[in-house]
């Protein structure tokens, strides 16, 4: 676990220790602007579909599409991640 | 910093009840209640954590639950270059600070855009790893009494954070292209590679906006 421990330090540590305070130039400025909602994506479906290496379908979707309609509506992030658990809790009750 | 902070808190239930979740399996998997929360405390990252735990609690090597750990935050590489020109200063300064990116914090925070606050970030941070030791901790200890939170929905829960923090990102078409193309990415890749890899592979869809510009 101390292995775990110190390589995800390194892990987290890489950015800001090598690469901080230089000037990036602007295309590469540019690239960066859409690693989130890359990984943002990703996330949704890894947590969603993911499970080892299978891709299912569980009471997890219905989490997420309470969490769609919350997010449609302008909900708080509190009420989206509420609704997330409830829609999921339910459908893991009834099924 | 209490502006992350007060940003962060919708989500410190969520993260305390995944702390709880992590500390009820680090039990069952045999480690002891200290063990788990000085994890918690020095690793700060849940799936990971909750990855290689899982791994020793069936039985597998330690080698496998640490590659499996790691894999899966290898994405901090590249979350990392994302927010790195904003921190400053002395190494170890950016070494401790760095320790409160996890994708929330990240997110929350406007990682990779031009309106990124490191502050918030930190605030963010140190919430939710306040969250995130304290839950570790209750669940470790009173994981037999109270049972795994995590039969409540918790994981929908998380799946439909992540939702709102991509929707929050979806501010033009190059970014919605990048968020498409890495949603893809990782649904073709999770029937095929250890988990941790299809969202790191999911980065190389920022091509698909990129050639946009």
């Amino acid at each position: 676990m101390i292995a775990v421990g110190a390589g995800t330090v390194l892990l987290k540590a890489v950015g800001p220790v090598a690469v901080s305070g230089r000037r990036l130039p602007p295309r590469i400025g540019e690239l960066l602007e859409m690693v989130a909602p890359a990984i943002l994506a990703a996330l949704v479906v890894t947590e969603t579909f993911a499970s080892g290496r299978s891709l299912v379908v569980d009471a997890r979707l219905a989490g997420v599409a309470a969490g769609i309609v919350a997010v449609a509506l302008r909900a708080p992030l509190w009420l989206v991640v509420v609704a997330g658990a409830l829609a999921t809790a339910l459908v893991r009750l009834l099924s | 910093m209490l502006r992350g902070a007060r940003i962060g808190a919708p989500l410190f239930p969520a993260a305390a009840a995944l702390g709880a979740s992590f500390g009820v399996l680090a039990r069952t998997a045999h480690f002891d209640a200290l063990a788990a929360v000085i994890m918690s405390a020095t690793t700060f990252a849940g799936s990971a954590q909750v990855a290689a735990v899982s791994v020793l609690g069936a039985g597998g090597g330690v080698a496998a639950a640490v590659v499996a750990a790691l894999l899966l935050n290898a994405r901090y590489v590249p979350i990392g270059i994302t927010v790195a020109q904003s921190f400053r200063g002395h190494v170890l300064k950016r070494l401790a600070e760095s320790q409160l990116v996890v994708d929330e914090s990240w997110a929350l925070s406007g990682g990779g855009t031009a309106r990124f606050d490191r502050r918030v970030l930190l605030g963010v941070g140190s919430l939710l790893w306040v969250a995130w030791v304290g839950g570790t901790a209750v669940g470790a200890l009173a994981g037999q009494a109270i049972g795994d939170p995590s039969k409540f929905g918790l994981d929908g829960a998380f799946a439909a954070l992540f939702v709102a923090l991509l929707a929050a990102q979806l501010t033009d078409r190059r970014r919605a292209a990048a968020a498409v193309g890495g949603a893809a990415i990782a649904a073709v890749l999770i029937p095929f590679t250890p988990a941790g890899i299809p969202i790191i592979a999911a980065t190389a869809a920022v091509a698909l906006g990129w050639r946009r510009s």
